[in-house]
């Protein structure tokens, strides 16, 4: 064995190695199996949850691995469950959707596995060139799953639209990580954090600061970046988008933390600032827009960069309490989110496409749970108790009272009162419209358990959401283990 | 450093050309140009081996690629007409605010640069320009990002294996 590796590093990286691994053998089994058969999306789930048990010796190491290119500890941990229930979820209702559409399953499920590998790489990154690497395989993923649709006009236009800014936003990333490299002379952000304490003031500090922020706001689709999120979530395949607007996002957030509170906690005046301009602009814009749109898909776009002006409360306060309440957050709003979208999924049949707001009329009368569901999920994302929605965003806007950002949370809050109106509409138009538009939507049993799960962790969440606070109090505290953690206020 | 500063200016003002032109086949020769410039920034940085890769790997390979398809695609002139479905921000006029922007970012990129101090951390030197430096450092303190950039690869062919491909479903125009 060369010089620099051990065994045990093989084993800290155990999770991504059952994920590669079975990602692989999904594509020979794909060949061995006949067209369009069923059996992949159960092998897709099979090694989701094989990599879900090998992350349980992990439960509550804290270590850096692969030459400090890696960190195996509790925020990866946090944000590696997150990506594997949100990839389950996606799975469970592709599958429908797969099979109205004609598509094959083997490159769609190897795409989604290959994603997921990239988010959680992401997340354990402690290193600048593994997080753009994992970023890197996430981005590729999706560019082709946004186009996998392909006698799809739209999902051309998604695929193209999404590859070309991402790949525009990523050469300014690179630019802005190229000057931190520069000026520490390391990629690695724990070192980084030391060697840039006392050159708060320096000028090119501050341009790569100000670069990094615009190429990660791109991902999370925060404003003034957010232009592709409306055109690429309508036209991509639902399930993708539903993924897209969890995951990639979920992903993002990860490494956005691990590079500001990890590698440049000095900077944190710059950053601050940043990201408080931002979360107003985004959360205010993302409201706004969504008030007058009519279809679900692009409704929702806008109410996911909304709630990434939310999630950037968090950063902005910076107190493990207001990242831990970020990480909450990002756990509902991938339950609620992804909730709305199966709805969406089983509204695409034979003879409707089923993601404008029209084609939810009279759902109540035609599918009582669907409908139920939908209900759930709105007032969620709208914030109204008892669902969880309103629990993630009372610890946010908490969490940013407590760390002296009084008046962003009062624009949080407004924000959230502008929201309830197109939330709510999508209700009445189930509830109280009769007229109904084509066959009957129907519910598979994998639709079903998507559903169930996500109404049930909705409502439970929000009835004893001590279950996660403990958690993510943990994961929160881990960021910056070295001894950064000292220089957030 | 006059040796830099002309390579670098032939590099900017190559690029710069690139997006200027009309012609697209002048645009991919003008950047055979740029990427040849960069190549001599490496030998200067004590970097031989990707100056050569650059030359060989992307002045050669990739951009004969490029003029295939510009040749295939048979388009002397690039398409400047802006319809209605054109993003207001994409249309002409704002696109003059982003050439604002990119020299404002010009600007404070040259400002920072003479006001800043130099580096603050220590590089390893030029340890690492042969060959046989470079593997090693791939395969021992970067493994796991080279073993990662090989998934990237595979889901890069995955896909381009899927976009070309020839559906057969009945009734596909594809």
């Amino acid at each position: 064995m060369p010089p620099g590796i051990s065994l045990s590093d093989f084993y800290y990286i155990l999770p991504e190695i059952v994920l590669t691994a079975g990602a692989l053998v999904l594509l020979v089994v794909d060949a061995r199996l006949p067209r369009g058969s069923r059996a992949l999306t159960w092998v897709t789930m099979a090694v989701l949850l094989a990599t879900a048990v090998s992350l349980v010796p992990f439960r509550n190491t804290d270590v850096e691995v692969s030459q400090g290119l890696l960190a195996v500890d509790q925020f990866a941990l946090f944000f590696k469950v997150v990506f594997l229930v949100a990839a389950a979820m996606t799975v469970l209702m592709s599958e429908r959707y797969l099979q109205v559409e004609g598509a094959s399953f083997g490159e769609y499920y190897f795409l989604i596995l290959c994603s997921t590998l990239g988010m959680m790489i992401m997340a354990g990154s402690i290193d600048l060139i593994s997080a753009f690497v994992g970023l890197e395989t996430m981005a590729v993923s999706f560019y082709i799953l946004a186009g996998f649709i392909k006698p799809n006009q739209r999902s051309n236009e998604a695929a193209v639209k999404y590859f070309l800014l991402g790949a525009f936003s990523l050469g300014i990333l690179l630019y802005g990580m190229s000057i931190l490299y520069g000026v520490s002379g390391t990629t690695n952000l724990r070192t980084m954090a030391t060697v840039f304490v006392g050159h708060e003031r320096n000028p090119l500090l501050v341009l790569a600061v100000i670069l990094v922020v615009a190429g990660m706001e791109f991902k999370i689709a925060a404003v003034p970046f957010h232009m592709w999120a409306p055109d690429v979530y309508e036209g991509a395949p639902t399930p993708v988008t539903a993924f897209l607007s969890v995951g990639s996002k979920a992903a993002s957030f990860a490494m956005l933390l691990r590079i500001f509170v990890e590698g440049l906690p000095s900077m944190d005046a710059d950053w601050r600032l940043l990201f408080e301009m931002l979360a107003i602009v985004t959360m205010t814009v993302g409201n706004v827009a969504a008030l007058t749109q009519s279809n679900l898909k692009r409704m929702l776009a806008y109410s996911s960069i909304a709630h990434a002006g939310y999630l950037l409360i968090g950063v902005v306060a910076g107190t493990p309490r207001g990242i831990s309440a970020m990480l909450i957050y990002l756990l509902i709003y991938s339950f609620m989110q992804l909730g709305a979208f199966a709805v969406i999924v089983m509204m695409r049949r034979k003879d409707v496409v089923g993601d404008e707001l029209k084609d939810l009329s009279g759902l109540y009368h035609r599918q009582p749970f669907a409908a139920f569901a939908m209900l759930v999920f709105m007032l969620s994302l709208g914030g109204i108790p008892p669902t969880a929605g309103f629990m993630g965003k009372l610890w946010l806007f908490g969490a940013a009272i407590d760390a002296g950002y009084v008046w962003l949370a009062v624009i949080g809050v407004l924000n959230s009162a502008v929201s309830l109106y197109y939330y709510l509409r999508i209700v009445v138009f189930m509830y109280l419209k009769k007229e109904t538009i084509g066959s009957e939507p129907t519910l598979s049993p994998a639709l079903t358990l998507t559903l169930g799960v996500a109404v049930a962790a909705t409502l439970v969440l929000g009835v004893y959401p001590g279950l996660l606070f403990d958690l993510a109090e943990a994961s929160a505290r881990t960021l910056g283990a070295s001894g950064v953690t000292a220089a957030i206020r | 450093m006059t040796v830099f500063y002309l390579f670098a200016s032939i590099a900017v003002g190559a690029s710069l050309l690139v997006i200027a032109q009309r012609n697209p086949v002048y645009s991919v020769l003008l950047l055979i140009a740029s990427f040849g410039a960069l190549s001599g920034l490496y030998i200067l940085l004590d970097a031989p081996f990707v100056a050569v890769i650059q030359i060989v790997v992307y002045a050669g390979a990739i951009m004969v690629l490029f003029l295939f398809v510009v040749m295939l695609l048979n388009a002397p002139q690039e398409d400047t007409e802006f319809d209605a479905r054109t993003h207001p921000l994409l249309r002409p006029g704002p696109m003059k605010f982003g050439a604002l922007l990119a020299a404002a970012f010009t600007g404070e990129l040259i400002w920072a640069l003479t006001r800043a101090g130099g580096g603050s951390g220590g590089f390893a030197g030029g340890a690492v320009s042969s060959v046989e430096a470079l593997g090693r450092i791939l395969f021992t303190d970067y493994a796991f990002a080279f073993e990662v950039t090989s998934v990237l690869i595979l889901v890069a062919m995955v896909g381009a294996v899927l976009l070309a491909r020839r559906d057969d479903r009945p009734g596909s125009r594809f």
